[in-house]
C-alpha cells in the first residue's frame, strides 16, 4: 500500500502515448487492481525503450501504477521477454526446446553465434542484434526448428534460411 | 462463513471445526502437528513450500494441509506411509540446493528447517551435482542475510506485504535462478524489520549484531516487558554469562501479537555501551573521582539533606518516566517523606497549565486489542510509527478491515496506510477548533470563540461525518500533541469533540510507565491514586526556569530528555547539589552533577511498568548488574535510609511492587478535559524537544545499529538547540 492516492498524477518519464496504453490496460481490470496491468505496461515501455528496460523505467511504472517497486522488478526478472540491461535492438530468439532441438536448433544456435560473433545472451557491438540465451517452446513445433525476430515467427529454418532472414534486418 | 461447526477426522480422532478452515488450523489447535515453513498463522497463505502435505481419504494426491479447506466428513491422515512418503520427498528436494552449514550458522539450534530434517531428512543425501549458490544481500545494520540458506517460503515478502505496509524485499528471478532480494540493494528500515529474523524458518535472515555471540541453547530466557514505548510489548531476554545478548518477541496477542519494533529489539545493543557507568562517582574540587558506594551515598545525602532542612522548596526530584513503578513509587516516598513537593516526570512535556484537569493516567479508554475493529480513528498530534510502532500496526490492520483513519498534524509522516483525510499544517488547536465546529461540540468559556472563529474545510467536514457514522469511533492524542505549547487547548477542544461524535478519547502515554508515573502520584499535583496533593509544587518546566538548590535526576539526561534542555542544563550546572541516577556517564552531566549513581538497567533488576490501558506488567530481569551499578529500587531504598525516611526497609522488589499497587487502589480512567488554560501560553521556554525514533531514550540512544539505521537521519538532531 503506497502514499500515493491518485495512480497516474505527477510528472512522468513515460511517455503520453505510453500512459495512454497503460491506461486502457488499467482499464480492463476492476478499479483498485491496476497490479494486473504491469505486464502490459512493460511490454509497451520496453517496445519505447529499444526492447530493454532501465530501472528508472521500472519505477516510473510503478509509481503510475501506485505499486510498490520492487512488484514491478519481480514481474521485470521473471518473464524472459523482458529485458533489464541494454541489449540490440533486434532481438533473435532460436527455440531450443525438445522439438525444435530433434530438428536441428543447436546447430542453429551456433551458427547464429559464429555468424554475428557474439554468444547467446550477448548483443553485437554495434547495438542492431541481440541474440536471446534460452527460448522456450514457442508453440510452433510443426514448423520445428523456428526462431522468433523482432516478435515475428520464421519457420522450418536451416541456416541458409536464417542467413536470409538477419541480412535483411536494417 | 456460517457458524455451524462441521466435523472432521485426523489421524482417527474427530475434531470439530469452521467450514472451509485450512487444515492446518484445525490440527495447530487441536495440537496434531504438522510440518510447514511457509504457512505462518499470521500471514496469507502461499502454500509453495509443500511440506505440510497429508493424506486425504479418496484424495488422488496428497494435499498441503495449509491450503486445504476442510469439508464436513473429510478424513486426513498426517502420519499415513502416503503422507510421509510425500513430506520426505518434499524436505529431500527443499535440501537439494540448501548448504547443510549448521555448524556455522546462527539458527543452529533453533531452526525450523533443521528441526524438521531431524524429523524428516535422510542421513545421507542421494544428491551429487552441484549445488547452486546465491550471493548475499546488504539489508542494513539489522539483518545479516545468508541466501544460499533460503528456501523460498516468502514469509518475509508477504510481511512486508502484509503487516508493514511496504513491500521492499521481492522474488527475482525465477526457477533456479529465483533469489529473495530488494531489487535495488538498499537497507529495509522499517521499523518492524527485524520480524523476518524470527519469520525466516532458516538461517537466511539473522539478527546482525547478534551474529556468532552465542549459541541459542547456551543462553536463557527471561521474560521482559519493553521499556520504550507505552504499550509494554513482550519480550524475551536471551542471556548468556550474565549478560543480554538478544532481545526476541514474547507472544501476547492482545499486545504486540508475536512481533516487536526494532526498537524493542535491539535497544539491548545500548546496555552495554562504553558509556555505561559502572562505578559511583563523586565531584571533589571541581574533580571527579569514582569512589564506592558509602562515601556516594553519604555525599548525595548530606546535600539534599542540607537544602530540605533549610528549606523543602528549594530542592527537586524529577524521574523518568521510563522508570519501574518500584522506583517510581520509592521516589513518592522520598519527596514525601522530606517534605518536598517539587516532584514530575513529565519530561517533554510543554503545558501544564490545566494540570489539575489531568485524567488518573494517560491512557486510552479502549483496549489496544480493539483498536483493529475501529470504523473510524481520528489521530491528533501522533505520528504513530515514530512514537509507538506497534500502535502503527495496528491501526495498519484497521485499516485492512475498513476503517477510516483521519490524520490531523503539524508534521507531516509516511504512514503506510491508507488515509480517509489528511490535514498537515500548523496551528493544531485551530484544526481541531474547526473540526469542534463542524460536530457542534460544545465547549465552553474561551474555547467558544476559538471554536467560532474557526474555518471549516471539506475535510473537517468529512472527518466528523466519518467520526459520527462509525458504530466504533475514536480519536487519539499522539506525542506531539502532548508535547505541545498549547495541550490544554488541544485536549479540551479533543473531548469535546470526541463526546460530539460519540468516540472514545485515547492519550498515548509518553513512555513505558508514564502511566505508573502518574497513578503513584511522581506528579507535583497529585498523589497515589490521582488524589489531590495537600500542597502543590513545581512542575518540570518551573524547576528549571526558577532555580533551585538541589536535584535528584533519576534515569534521564537533562540534555537530551527534556523539552527545554538547554535551560535545565545551565540550571542545573548553578544549582549547589545535583544528584544524578543514571546508567550512563556523559559530559554534559559531568558539568552539572556533584554526585553520579550507577544504575542497573532496565534488564537488570526486576520491574513493572503500567501500559496506556493501565496494566501493570511486571517482569523478573535478566542478567547481572553491570560493575557496582545496582537496581534503582535498591539504590532508593539505601537513599532513603540513609537520609532516615520513614518506611524504607523493602527487601525485596515485589514487596515494594505491593505497597505501591496498595498505595495506588483502584484507578478508573475518564478522558474528559474541560479545562482550556491559560488558552495557548505554555510557560515552557521552548517548543520541547520531540525525539525521533532512536533517540527517544538512554539505551536506545546507544544502540549502535539503531543509530546506524537510515530512519535516524531524518530525525530531529539528538540534542534541543540552545
Ligand atoms: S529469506 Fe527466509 S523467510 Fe525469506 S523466503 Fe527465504 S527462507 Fe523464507
Ligand atoms: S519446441 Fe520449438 S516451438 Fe515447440
Ligand atoms: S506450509 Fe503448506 S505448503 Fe508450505
Amino acid at each position: 500500500m503506497s502514499d500515493t492516492t491518485h495512480p497516474g498524477s505527477g510528472e512522468s518519464i513515460l511517455a503520453a502515448e505510453t500512459r495512454a496504453e497503460i491506461d486502457r490496460w488499467v482499464a480492463k481490470f476492476p478499479a483498485g487492481r491496476q497490479r494486473s496491468a504491469v505486464i502490459a505496461a512493460l511490454r509497451e515501455v520496453q517496445h519505447h525503450n529499444h526492447g530493454y528496460l532501465t530501472d528508472e523505467l521500472m519505477n516510473a511504472v510503478a509509481e503510475y501504477l501506485d505499486i510498490p517497486a520492487i512488484q514491478v522488478y519481480e514481474v521485470a526478472a521473471f518473464y524472459s521477454m523482458f529485458e533489464t540491461k541494454p541489449v540490440g535492438r533486434c532481438s533473435v530468439s532460436v527455440c531450443t526446446n525438445i522439438s525444435c532441438m530433434l530438428c536441428g536448433a543447436d546447430e542453429l544456435v551456433s551458427h547464429i553465434e559464429k555468424k554475428l560473433g557474439i554468444k547467446t545472451g550477448e548483443s553485437t557491438p554495434d547495438g542492431k542484434f541481440f541474440l536471446k540465451r534460452e527460448e522456450e517452446c514457442l508453440a510452433a513445433c510443426v514448423g520445428a526448428p523456428m526462431m522468433m525476430v523482432d516478435h515475428v515467427y520464421h519457420e522450418n529454418l536451416t541456416p541458409a534460411k536464417v542467413d536470409e532472414i538477419l541480412d535483411a534486418v536494417e | 462463513m456460517s457458524d455451524k461447526k462441521i466435523t472432521i477426522e485426523v489421524d482417527g480422532q474427530t475434531l470439530s471445526a469452521d467450514p472451509g478452515q485450512m487444515l492446518i488450523e484445525v490440527t495447530d489447535e487441536a495440537g496434531i502437528y504438522i510440518p510447514r515453513f511457509c504457512y505462518h498463522k499470521k500471514l496469507s497463505v502461499a502454500a509453495n513450500c509443500r511440506m505440510c502435505l497429508v493424506e486425504m481419504e479418496n484424495g488422488r494426491k496428497p494435499m498441503p494441509a495449509c491450503a486445504t479447506p476442510v469439508g464436513d466428513g473429510n478424513k486426513f491422515f498426517t502420519r499415513s506411509k502416503a503422507a510421509i512418503a510425500a513430506q520426505r520427498a518434499t524436505m529431500e528436494f527443499l535440501l537439494i540446493n540448501h548448504p547443510l552449514d549448521c555448524p556455522i550458522c546462527d539458527q543452529g539450534g533453533e531452526c525450523e528447517l533443521q528441526d524438521l530434517a531431524m524429523g524428516y531428512g535422510r542421513g545421507i543425501s542421494r544428491y551429487t551435482e552441484s549445488k547452486r549458490a546465491v550471493e548475499d544481500k546488504y539489508l542494513g545494520p539489522l539483518v545479516s542475510t545468508d541466501m544460499t540458506r533460503c528456501i523460498h517460503c516468502t514469509r518475509c515478502v508477504r510481511f512486508g506485504q502484509e503487516i508493514a505496509g511496504i513491500q521492499e524485499l521481492g522474488t527475482i528471478g525465477r526457477g533456479e535462478n529465483m533469489e529473495i532480494a530488494p531489487y535495488i540493494e538498499k537497507t529495509v528500515d522499517h521499523e518492524l524489520s527485524g520480524n523476518i529474523i524470527d519469520l525466516c524458518p532458516v538461517g537466511a535472515l539473522n539478527n546482525k549484531p547478534f551474529r556468532f555471540r552465542a549459541r541459542s541453547w547456551e543462553m536463557r530466557q527471561a521474560e521482559l516487558v519493553s521499556p520504550h514505548d507505552a504499550f509494554g510489548s513482550h519480550l524475551y531476554g536471551h542471556v548468556w554469562r550474565g549478560k543480554v545478548m538478544r532481545v526476541v518477541p514474547r507472544d501476547s496477542e492482545s499486545l504486540n501479537e508475536t512481533w516487536i519494533s526494532d526498537r524493542d529489539r535491539y535497544s539491548c545493543e545500548g546496555l552495554y555501551s562504553d558509556e555505561r557507568l559502572t562505578e559511583p562517582m563523586i565531584r571533589q574540587d571541581g574533580e571527579w573521582r569514582t569512589t564506592d558506594w558509602a562515601t556516594a551515598l553519604g555525599v548525595a545525602a548530606s546535600g539534599i539533606r542540607k537544602t530540605v532542612s533549610d528549606d523543602p522548596s528549594q530542592a527537586g526530584l524529577l524521574a523518568a518516566p521510563w522508570s519501574t513503578a518500584e522506583e517510581l513509587y520509592l521516589i513518592k516516598l522520598l519527596s514525601r517523606s522530606l517534605g518536598v513537593a517539587n516532584l514530575d516526570h513529565r519530561l517533554r512535556q510543554t503545558d501544564f497549565s490545566a494540570q489539575q484537569d489531568d485524567a488518573a493516567y494517560p491512557g486510552l479508554e479502549i483496549a489496544i486489542a480493539d483498536i483493529d475493529t475501529q470504523d473510524a480513528l481520528l489521530m491528533l498530534g501522533c505520528r504513530p510509527r515514530t512514537e509507538v510502532p506497534m500502535f502503527a500496526h495496528r491501526v495498519r490492520k484497521a485499516v485492512r478491515n475498513g476503517a477510516r483513519v483521519m490524520i490531523v498534524n503539524e508534521q507531516d509522516d509516511d504512514y503506510l496506510f491508507a488515509r480517509h483525510a489528511h490535514l498537515v499544517g500548523p496551528d493544531l488547536s485551530g484544526q481541531i477548533a474547526a473540526l469542534c465546529q463542524a460536530a457542534q461540540a460544545n465547549v465552553s468559556g474561551e474555547l467558544q470563540s476559538l471554536v467560532h472563529n474557526a474555518t471549516v474545510s471539506d475535510a473537517h467536514r468529512q472527518m466528523v461525518k466519518a467520526l459520527q457514522e462509525a458504530e466504533k469511533g475514536s480519536v487519539f492524542l499522539g506525542h506531539a500533541a502532548a508535547r505541545h505549547p498549547q495541550w490544554s487547548v488541544i485536549r479540551s477542544l479533543a473531548s469535546a469533540l470526541a463526546q460530539a461524535c460519540a468516540a472514545s478519547l485515547n492519550c498515548m502515554g509518553e513512555a513505558a510507565n508514564s502511566a505508573g508515573a502518574a497513578m503513584l502520584g511522581v506528579l507535583p499535583h497529585r498523589d497515589e491514586g490521582g488524589r489531590e496533593a495537600v500542597q502543590t509544587g513545581k512542575n518540570v518546566s518551573q524547576m528549571f526556569a526558577d532555580p533551585l538548590k538541589a536535584y535528584l535526576l533519576f534515569g534521564f539526561e537533562a540534555e537530551n530528555d527534556c523539552a527545554s534542555a538547554a535551560q535545565a542544563v545551565e540550571t542545573l550546572a548553578a544549582a549547589n547539589h545535583v544528584v544524578c541516577v543514571s546508567s550512563y556517564l556523559t559530559e554534559a552531566m559531568q558539568s552539572y552533577a556533584n554526585v553520579i549513581l550507577p544504575l542497573g538497567s532496565f534488564v537488570e533488576s526486576a520491574g513493572t511498568f503500567v501500559n496506556c490501558e493501565g496494566r501493570w506488567q511486571s517482569y523478573t530481569g535478566a542478567g547481572s548488574p553491570l560493575g557496582e551499578a545496582r537496581p534503582g529500587w535498591k539504590i532508593l531504598r539505601v537513599l532513603g535510609n540513609t537520609l532516615e525516611c520513614e518506611g524504607f526497609d523493602f527487601n525485596s522488589a515485589e514487596e515494594v511492587l505491593t505497597a505501591a499497587q496498595q498505595a495506588v487502589g483502584e484507578v478508573a480512567l475518564r478522558n474528559v478535559f474541560t479545562t482550556a488554560g491559560s488558552a495557548g501560553h505554555s510557560d515552557a521556554p521552548d517548543s520541547g524537544a520531540s525525539p525521533g525514533l532512536y533517540t527517544s531514550d538512554p539505551v536506545v540512544r546507544r544502540s549502535r545499529p539503531l543509530q546506524e539505521v537510515g530512519h535516524t537521519a531524518a530525525s530531529p538532531p539528538l540534542q534541543a538547540t540552545a
